[in-house]
């Protein structure tokens, strides 16, 4: 069977001002206190390579390179860390982005596994070339709670896109 | 005919091809990471960032201090009488040194004047609030709430009630980063109170300590404690530093293998002290003969250039 645009609902335009609104939130998230818990997803790269996906002309390699940077002044890790990792996984998305919308959100998720994985992995080879130390298993888990979360994400930030569901005869679409 | 050699609509502009972006955006991020690797060039970069991160940092912290502060206001009368009672008890305990303490030190300065010996350095400081830990998992420090307003500066040492905590690395405008001297390879020049005998001890990463390159014969004993040896320009001499809980001794290697506890509440929250740097060290004795000739000869070149 041919898989199907599954969301055949027809989706308003994107307000920007929630684009940008959705990554501060996630900026915000990831400076809780909660983010020490292990496990905890990365929201600003979940984020990123949702927006990244499903607006790929708005949000890209530029954001992610700012949010990048943002996030590295934030750890106190070395600048570039986070910069290269998001760029590299903005542009996975981007490359993604026609392809992934076809399938069921589950299967979405799994696409985006392996780039949030490859976002872990890029910043854990870099810290550990340059002598850092291991950061637990714990790190490697949060990319699977983060693709657990898509669904949920994705229901999330479409909503205030939503059309209301009853029809208008007079206008089809 | 006019048409045909138009440019394409504006719709389909999509600025540069993305893999061109791509490398582009790389390359930046590759040179930030070395130059603020190797050089730490950018300092002012990430100061500059860290006035709009600092803010949102704070803010988010907030919640999370508004539970600690309900819960301390919850917490109820008694414990806070027992609590209070327990540290009447501690004050009491610490009363007769620390009420001899002037008059001691007074002593020793008479004593090292007679002596001629330089005078002990005062141990003076600023109180200074653990804001929040930072994020990266790769390292440990914490960030607290004074900084180059405060004249804070890079290098100064940061203790808490019970010893030695860390090390500002980093200063932004309104806080600093401490690393803590459980971080990978931080090294903190130690003695051992009980035969005196000094080393460095360096973090392991995983909340220990290790002291380094001691021969395996060499006389330390698990619960010695190690104190700053002031052998730098950077700690006072005697503040505890950690305490030997381990040690492995293996003929097969040269080095003994100790393993040591910090003794301050390194990885915990609360407030600690950030000491005013040291004066400067007097300068170091003339070098021994064979480098001094060669500093001769380059002096003397120098002299034929002018």
């Amino acid at each position: 069977m041919q898989p199907t645009f599954s969301s055949s609902r027809i989706l308003l335009p994107v307000r920007p001002w929630f684009v940008y609104f959705s990554l501060f939130c996630a900026l915000l998230l990831n400076f809780l206190p909660t983010a020490h818990w292990p496990g905890m997803p990365d929201w600003v790269a979940l984020t990123l390579c949702f927006w990244s996906i499903r607006e790929t002309r708005r949000v890209g390699m530029g954001s992610a390179f700012v949010l990048g940077l943002l996030m590295d002044v934030a750890d106190g890790s070395i600048l570039g860390q986070h910069c290269f990792a998001y760029v590299l996984l903005a542009y996975g998305a981007m490359a993604l982005a026609r392809r992934i919308l076809w399938f069921p959100l589950l299967q979405q998720a799994l696409h985006i596994l392996p780039l949030l994985i490859a976002t872990q992995a890029i910043q854990a080879v870099m810290r550990l070339a340059v002598g850092a130390d291991w950061p637990g298993i714990g790190y490697f888990i949060s990319p699977l709670i983060a693709t657990l979360l898509w669904p949920l994400l994705t229901l999330a930030l479409l909503l205030p896109q939503y059309q209301p569901v009853e029809q208008n005869p007079d206008r089809p679409i | 005919m006019a048409g045909i050699d138009h440019a394409p609509p504006p719709f389909f502009k999509r600025g540069p091809a993305p893999l061109a972006l791509l490398t582009f955006y790389i390359a930046i991020s590759l040179a930030v990471f070395f130059v603020d690797l190797r050089m730490r060039s950018l300092d002012l970069l990430r100061q500059s960032l860290s006035l709009v991160v600092d803010p949102v940092q704070r803010a988010a912290q907030a919640p999370g201090s508004l539970v600690d502060l309900a819960a301390g206001y919850l917490q109820g009368l008694q414990a806070l009488q027992v609590e209070n009672r327990e540290l009447k008890h501690a004050k009491l305990n610490t009363a007769p040194d620390l009420q001899r303490l002037a008059q001691l030190e007074s002593e020793n300065e008479r004593l090292r004047k007679l002596l001629a010996v330089k005078e002990r350095e005062q141990a003076k400081g600023q109180v200074a609030q653990i804001l929040y830990t930072a994020r990266d998992p790769f390292s440990r420090k914490v960030i607290v709430d004074k900084g180059q307003q405060s004249n804070i500066g890079a290098g100064q040492p940061a203790i808490d009630e019970a010893g030695v905590v860390g090390q500002v690395t980093r200063v932004f405008p309104f806080s600093a980063e401490i690393t803590l001297i459980t971080d990978k390879d931080q090294a903190v020049p130690v003695q051992i109170v009980r035969n005196g005998q000094r080393s460095v001890v360096f973090g392991l990463g995983n909340g220990q300590l290790e002291l380094r390159y001691m021969p395996a014969n060499a006389d330390v004993q698990e619960g010695d404690l190690l104190v700053t040896s002031g052998l730098d320009s950077i700690y006072l001499p005697g503040f505890p530093v950690a305490k030997v809980v381990q040690v492995e001794r293996d003929s097969a290697y040269s080095f003994a293998r100790i393993f040591c506890a910090p003794i301050a509440a390194v990885e915990n929250f609360g407030e600690l002290m950030i000491l005013d740097p040291r004066q400067a060290l007097p300068p170091p004795p003339p070098e021994s003969k064979g480098r001094g000739q060669v500093a001769e000869v380059v002096n003397v070149r120098g002299r034929k250039k002018h």
